[in-house]
């Protein structure tokens, strides 16, 4: 691609935040009042300290750590129990009628309507509890896994990608499963050699949609009681103290990394799935 | 070895379901014989129940009466002895040339290098050894199905279905397939049972030519063609053949149109 080109497509892509950022600097001086809006200058400077313990509380890319490890928790058990169960129900019409009505009732409840519920069964147990550590690093990183957190996120990330993988199953072409059980396929067979596969472009699509929903329930899941730590803490406990720069650093934190976890499963889905575009 | 055929059908019927809760009769008690080796072809209107016939010899359409017998046994689910071809792109699509046809193979329990090699030759018998490693997505129609029968052949199958294998095809892939089926069926000797709904396919392909009737589908005729092959279109014989069975077509299909399922 020729420079001219390329800074032009850089521009395209830098154009509207920075009229953002121009806006954001016109309000705030307009308005002069740091509580409801700081500086542009004032919240790039707590991005360029990263490691800066802020209000007690630890650093922002701490913090920032802290929610992802949880999130990926949350997130990676219901990967791990949507993605069989989905290729189940897509396969069989009797798992599906059996789990399709039960499972759509809970559908539509919001993450956070769990919350109450979810704090009379787990209350502030963390996984340190659950497997009996006291003590030592492993202690200091387990209770910051609550249950009750995990569990909230794992009701966002889950739907998304059971119903990617119901579908995606079902999507299969009759001919591919035909084929295969002429060549002599067992059932376990056609389920790893065939139906995962064949569905792992929706299936990764709903992993990247799951990601999403998890990411943003995450906030809901650190407001909590028992958590002491994590982006969404660090946003609702600096709300508490006014200090409405490091809310919105907290915010854009979130922000991008959520659209770099995005941007990580659109690579794997151009580069793994080229047939789905090229398969007629 | 028994001199017996190889597949035994006796009145075999195929009534579906429909949605509406009414019942469609496909196939009304088919029965044929097919003898080990040979090349049988069926022809038959559209809609006859042709290609439920050969679902249900394959074991993925249940029988609603009658009986499949392969070798003596009856055939109640896929085996791979019994092989086949589909009309449709079913290749995996994500899987390279060597590995769509080193699939059954591979069901079967054979190691890599093995089920590897064995697709190799299969593939360079119908001159597709450079493409082991193309996609599907990279081939044209005649070499995806190229494909698609060298990966029923890597199976070892005793009997080789083929469900309108060349029906997706232009005119002149489609002649230049069935010369290298011939030609890989004479060093390979499989029982071939080939729907098609080309007469001239038939002719040019079969040692017999089974003819079906409008739905629900019976077999009217059977004829047996002796000329040798490579079989010579412009021969007055193959003409005549030809005009025989398009009048039972013409006439099933007339009958078709006046009867009850329009």
């Amino acid at each position: 691609m020729e420079f001219r080109t390329v800074l032009v497509r850089i521009g395209a892509y830098l154009l509207v935040p920075v009229l953002f950022l121009v806006l954001w600097g016109v309000i705030d001086r307009q308005l002069n009042n740091e509580v409801i809006l700081p500086g542009v200058g004032q919240v790039a400077a707590l991005f360029l300290q990263p490691t800066e313990s802020l209000i007690a509380m630890g650093s922002l890319a701490t913090n920032v750590a802290i929610s992802l490890v949880r999130v990926l928790a949350g997130y990676l058990l219901a990967v791990c129990l949507a993605i069989p169960l989905g290729i189940l129900m897509g396969y069989y019409g009797t798992a599906h009628r059996l789990l399709n009505g039960f499972l759509a009732l809970f559908r539509p409840i919001p993450p956070l309507a769990w919350v109450p519920l979810v704090l009379a069964w787990f209350g502030v147990a963390s996984l340190a509890s659950m497997f009996g550590v006291e003590e030592g690093t492993a202690y200091l990183y387990l209770n910051n896994l609550k249950l009750s957190m995990v569990f909230i996120i794992f009701i966002g990330a889950f739907y998304p990608v059971l119903t990617s993988a119901i579908h995606g199953v079902m999507g299969v072409r009759s001919t591919l499963l035909d084929s295969a059980r002429v060549l002599g396929a067992g059932e376990w067979d056609i389920f790893r050699k065939i139906l995962l596969p064949a569905a792992s472009p929706s299936i990764v699509n709903g992993m990247r949609i799951g990601l999403g929903v998890a990411w943003m329930c995450l906030v809901s899941a650190e407001m909590l009681p028992g958590s002491i730590s994590g982006v969404g803490y660090l946003i609702t406990h600096a709300y508490t103290l006014a200090r409405t720069d490091i809310v919105i650093a907290g915010m854009i934190s979130i922000g991008i990394v959520g659209a770099v976890l995005d941007l990580f499963f659109r690579l794997i889905e151009d580069r793994k799935f080229v047939w789905t575009r090229l398969t007629r | 070895m028994t001199s017996g055929p190889i597949l035994r059908i006796e009145g075999l019927s195929k009534t579906f379901r429909t949605n509406n809760g009414g019942a469609l009769e496909a196939l009304a008690e088919a029965s044929f014989d097919v003898s080990e080796n040979d090349f049988v072809c069926i022809v038959g209107p559209s809609g006859c129940g042709k290609s439920t016939l050969l679902r249900m010899i394959a074991g993925l359409e249940s029988i609603s009466s009658g009986r499949i017998g392969y070798r003596e046994n009856p055939v109640l689910r896929p085996q791979k002895e019994i092989g086949m071809v589909f009309q449709e792109y079913s290749l995996l699509p994500w899987r390279t040339v060597l590995d769509n046809v080193a699939l059954g193979p591979e069901f079967g329990g054979a190691p890599r290098a093995e089920r590897e090699a064995k697709a190799m030759e299969y593939l360079r018998l119908v001159g597709m050894a450079n493409f082991s490693g193309a996609f599907p997505h990279e081939l044209s129609g005649g070499m995806r199905q190229r494909v698609a029968i060298v990966r029923a052949l890597a199976n070892d199958p005793d009997v080789l279905l083929m469900d309108e294998p060349f029906g997706a095809l232009d005119a002149h892939t489609r002649i230049l397939l069935q010369k290298e089926l011939l030609r890989v069926w004479e060093n390979y000797r499989k029982t071939i049972l080939f729907v098609t709904h080309g007469v001239d396919e038939a002719i040019y392909l079969a040692d017999r030519i089974l003819v079906m009737s409008a739905r629900p589908g019976r077999i009217l005729e059977i004829f047996d063609v002796d000329t040798e092959r490579p079989r010579d279109r412009a021969h007055p014989a193959y003409g005549q053949l030809a005009e025989r069975i398009l009048s039972i077509l013409e006439r099933e299909a007339a009958f078709s149109a006046t009867g009850t399922n329009g």
